[in-house]
């Protein structure tokens, strides 16, 4: 049985921990509220709390269980080796179950899981935004105060048309060394297209096929992450269903929670179920981050490589370096471009505080988090702010707007485009 | 008088923020770092901004007659913190501002909320350390560490908490502030009430501000590892490096079953089939630095150790990558770790290390120890399930036999930890009645109607 489905399986990670604090140290929420049930051992402690009959499925319970970024930091540096991150969502998915979703939310879900659906919407949404978001230097601020959307938050302007409209599924290449699907994720394909085509620039220019299956959708993650586990479930067969009918070597993302959805989720979500479970393993192991992709699996092709003259700084999003583990070879594609001059930051891997739909129903908090790394970003001269992941580009785009700083936004991916491009 | 016209009160005086009253969130102040403790809700948790949010609360306090906790970061090993009886905590996280650094005296001063690694933080720049660096360095307060008179790895050369404390201001029970100690390096002004204060886990006053004297830093170290086939000569060894009037910074040791679970666990490379290690630091000026590892490796050579000496920085990370692995290592073996504290003359450590194994064996249980080798300071640490009642009860068995046995050698309950709730049943065997008495007496001095942290150390 999957944690994420029966809330008793989570007690064997509860009991690992020896609530010596050490998570206090790293924990983002924790730093800025200072109060024991934002960081893991205080969740812990709930969470057993709630297993021995203690407590029950209140509205505060789910609100001290939303307090979370989902950043991992706890994870990575518990000595004990408790996975609080798990915790929480176990938490989440039991929360949701027993208390039902907010309707709100439970609409937009509904959104997000039919994919046509959800295509529409987004399009209508680009087409009427300017009903909605007065258009400023940066992006976009809601005219209105839209639900859980503060007023002053930058937010990028949605694509006139979005990645999947515009791109041809098959992207061959001469003398192919490897075939691949790209799964491109919410934000590439309805924020920044841009990235999904360096994505394929930068296979080709590698000697790798991309296929790009029309068919997908949205990754699922956020339905998880409120614990809406039957949604996430049903969009994750999807995704096996879609992704298995082709015959390629790997499945790349330029996103670190849509390629942990692939490498994590959806065999956990698909565990019990016969039909699935199986293929649903063999994708995830064959997911990589394309950074990963590149730099261990086929060698980056660095004589094509042109120079760039710019001087860099590199936010490690949570979940390409703690969840994918791809954080290092991200950080070796940008030092292997000539002209780049790296600028690390103190805390390259610190969370920005986006974390989704975080940033909107908890935008105080979230940029509170978020101006810690833009004093890092700040410290360092640095002309462009390089990151791994739409999701945290938007949350760095807020940040940027609203401190009024110059550093222009790129992903890795668009960064590496740009060298081949001058390479040619 | 109730608890609800006590809440509203804190509200009135504090602010609706800084009063917390919602059931999932005293359960998050209903415990803290020590295993196998009750977990009893606080009425209340409160979060004063400076000392007159202090004085106001300690003045509700007594109005309503309801105990106060002060609370840092909740990572002691002792109960320290628990909220045995009901009541207020009180969060002194938000008071954590570093107020000076005066580096022409070697002084700073701080907030109680303030935490360790940040006043180092602070103070590098001039080239400045403050010793004391228990193991949680990174999240213990300054409040926290100087009530609990926390120690940790360099304890030997530099000494615990109490040695760097110089002035405290304190509010006490009845709501007046005092303070005590001063910046000059000479201070023999009647008694010594800033030691008392010290360690006083929270019984005497809340201490909200802290004056604390700094070092230079050690310009050079350097590191090696012993690797010994016996405990007697790992013992040896230890008197050995002492008698050759070596004070290193730090000298842990580790037994043998520690060694192999770290090993396990961190693949650093230690010789898993030795019985012990020690893992020694000497700091200083370059030249005493070289002379005194001279001495150190001659020792340990001349007691049957094998030596390894870190040539670099990486070298030196990865011996001390070990140590800190001890403790985590072993926490991951078993659900529940009763990491122990019991501290005996150096000369004794050997015989205490085997009364240790004599222990395990007796009560059949798995206990590893490792430990501030230097001064005597042991960290015996069994690893157990506390949903196993049975073998919870060869536990506390055993931890009584490991208590009596380290004061039959000359030693003490605590090095580091302090007393709390978890030792406050041995602390007669040690103090006897009359040395209770005096505890006693100078608790109902200060806090006549026991509003601070009931039921720790001797106070009931
Ligand atoms: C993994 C681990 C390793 C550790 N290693 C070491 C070590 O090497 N050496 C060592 O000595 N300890 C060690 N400890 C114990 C603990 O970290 C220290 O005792 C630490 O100093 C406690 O600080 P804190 O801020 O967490 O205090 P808390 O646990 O919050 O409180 C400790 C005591 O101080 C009182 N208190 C807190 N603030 C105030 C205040 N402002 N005024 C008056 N009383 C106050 C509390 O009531 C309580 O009695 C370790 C603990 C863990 C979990
Ligand atoms: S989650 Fe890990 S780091 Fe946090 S208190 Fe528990 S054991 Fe310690
Ligand atoms: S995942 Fe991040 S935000 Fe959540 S508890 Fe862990 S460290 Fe804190
Ligand atoms: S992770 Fe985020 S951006 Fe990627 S597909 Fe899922 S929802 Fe969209």
């Amino acid at each position: 049985m999957s944690y994420l489905k029966q809330f008793p399986e989570i007690e064997q990670e509860t009991v690992k921990c020896m609530k010596c604090g050490n998570c206090q140290e790293v924990c983002p929420l924790y730093k800025e509220t200072r109060f024991e049930g934002a960081v893991a051992r205080g969740k812990v402690k709930l969470t057993e709390s709630v297993l021995n009959g203690d407590l029950t499925y209140t509205d505060k319970l789910a609100k001290i269980f939303d307090t979370c970024l989902q950043c991992k930091a706890c994870s990575a540096h518990c000595p004990c080796g408790v996975q609080p991150d798990k915790i929480v969502l176990a938490a989440r998915a039991k929360l949701a179950k027993e208390r039902g979703l907010p309707t709100v939310k439970k609409l937009i879900f509904k959104g997000l899981s039919a994919p046509s659906l959800f295509k529409t919407g987004m399009s209508v949404g680009a087409k009427t935004q300017g009903l909605f978001f007065k258009k400023s230097k940066d992006g976009m601020s809601p005219r209105v105060p839209i639900s859980g959307l503060v007023l002053r938050r930058v937010i990028p302007t949605l694509a006139s048309k979005s990645f999947l409209a515009s791109v041809s599924e098959n992207n061959k290449v001469a003398n192919p060394v490897k075939k691949v699907a790209f799964f491109a994720g919410c934000t590439t394909n309805f924020i920044y297209p841009t990235v999904g085509q360096a994505l394929i620039d930068v296979m080709k220019a590698n000697n790798v096929e991309v296929v790009v299956p029309k068919a997908q959708h949205c990754c699922g993650t956020p339905v998880l992450m409120h614990g809406d586990t039957d949604t996430a479930t049903a969009m994750a067969k999807s995704h096996v269903d879609i992704f298995s009918q082709y015959d390629v070597d790997a499945i790349i993302s330029v996103c670190g929670t849509c390629g942990e959805a692939f490498a994590k989720h959806y065999p956990e979500l698909l565990k019990d179920i016969p039909a699935y479970s199986e293929k649903a393993n063999q994708l995830a192991k064959k997911t990589y981050d394309f950074a990963q992709f590149l730099v261990d699996v086929i060698g980056l092709d660095k004589n094509k490589l042109g120079t760039v003259d710019a001087t860099v700084t590199y936010h490690e999003p949570c979940h390409i370096g703690r969840g994918m583990n791809a954080g290092k070879q991200q950080v070796e594609i940008i030092n292997s471009i000539p002209g780049v001059k790296y600028k690390p930051l103190k805390q390259p891997n610190r969370c920005c505080g986006g974390a989704g739909s975080f940033s909107l129903t908890h935008y105080d908090l979230s940029y509170k988090v978020l101006q810690r790394k833009m004093e890092d970003v700040k410290s360092t001269d640095a002309e462009y702010l390089i990151t791994g992941c739409g999701s945290c580009r938007m949350q760095l785009g807020d940040g940027l707007a609203q401190e009024k700083m110059p550093q222009r936004l790129m992903h890795t991916v668009e960064l590496l485009a740009k060298s081949y491009n001058n390479g040619k | 008088m109730s608890k609800e016209q006590l809440i509203q009160d804190l509200r009135q005086a504090l602010g609706q923020e800084n009063v917390i009253t919602e059931h999932e969130d005293l359960v998050c102040y209903s415990f803290d770092a020590t295993p196998d403790m009750p977990n009893p809700l606080p009425d209340v948790v409160v979060t004063p901004a400076d000392k007159e949010d202090v004085v106001k609360i300690v003045n509700l306090a007594n109005k309503y007659k309801t105990p106060i906790y002060p609370r840092g970061s909740g990572t002691n090993l002792s109960g320290g913190t628990i909220p045995l009886k009901g009541g207020i905590i009180m969060s002194m996280l938000k008071m954590n501002k570093i107020l000076e650094v005066d580096a022409d005296n070697l002084v700073a001063v701080v907030q109680p909320g303030v935490i360790i690694q940040d006043l180092n933080n602070a103070v590098a720049p001039h080239g400045l350390i403050y010793p004391p660096d228990p193991g949680t360095v990174n999240t213990a307060t300054m409040g926290g560490s100087v009530s609990e008179c926390s120690g940790g790895l360099r304890g030997l050369k530099y000494g615990v908490t109490k040695n760097y404390v110089m002035a405290l201001e304190v509010v006490l029970a009845d709501g007046k502030i005092a303070r005590f100690g001063g910046k000059t390096v000479k201070n023999v002004t009647a008694y010594d009430l800033v030691k008392l204060f010290t360690g006083a886990e929270g019984t005497l006053g809340i201490i909200t501000e802290i004056t604390v004297k700094l070092i230079p830093a050690p310009e050079a170290r350097s590191s090696m590892l012993g690797t010994f086939d016996t405990l007697e000569d790992a013992g040896n060894a230890i008197k050995g490096i002492i008698s050759a009037k070596v004070i290193p910074a730090t000298l842990e040791i580790m037994d043998q079953v520690t060694i192999r679970t770290v090993e396990n666990f961190a693949k650093v490379g230690l010789p898993t089939d030795a019985r012990a290690i020690l893992l020694i630091e000497v700091d200083g000026i370059p030249e005493v630095v070289a002379r005194e590892a001279e001495l150190v490796e001659k020792v340990i050579k001349e007691n049957n150790g094998n030596l390894q000496k870190a040539k670099d920085d990486k070298d030196r990370d990865n011996i001390w990558a070990a140590r800190r692995a001890a403790l985590p290592a072993l926490a991951q073996v078993k659900p529940t770790t009763v990491l122990e504290d019991a501290t005996v003359p150096r000369s004794n450590i050997t015989e205490m290390l085997m009364a240790i194994e004599e222990i395990a064996k007796k009560y059949n249980l798995n206990i590893g120890t490792f430990g501030h080798a230097g001064d005597g300071n042991l960290h015996p640490t069994i690893l157990t399930d506390a949903r196993d009642k049975e073998e919870m009860e060869r536990v506390h068995k055993a931890v009584d036999e490991i208590f009596k046995k380290a004061l039959a050698l000359g030693g003490t309950l605590s090095g580091e930890h302090g007393i709390g709730m978890a030792k406050s049943k041995y602390l007669e065997w040690e103090l006897g009645e009359n040395g209770i008495e005096v505890l006693n007496k100078i608790k109902n001095a200060l806090d006549p109607e026991g509003i601070l942290n009931p039921g720790k150390m001797a106070s009931k």
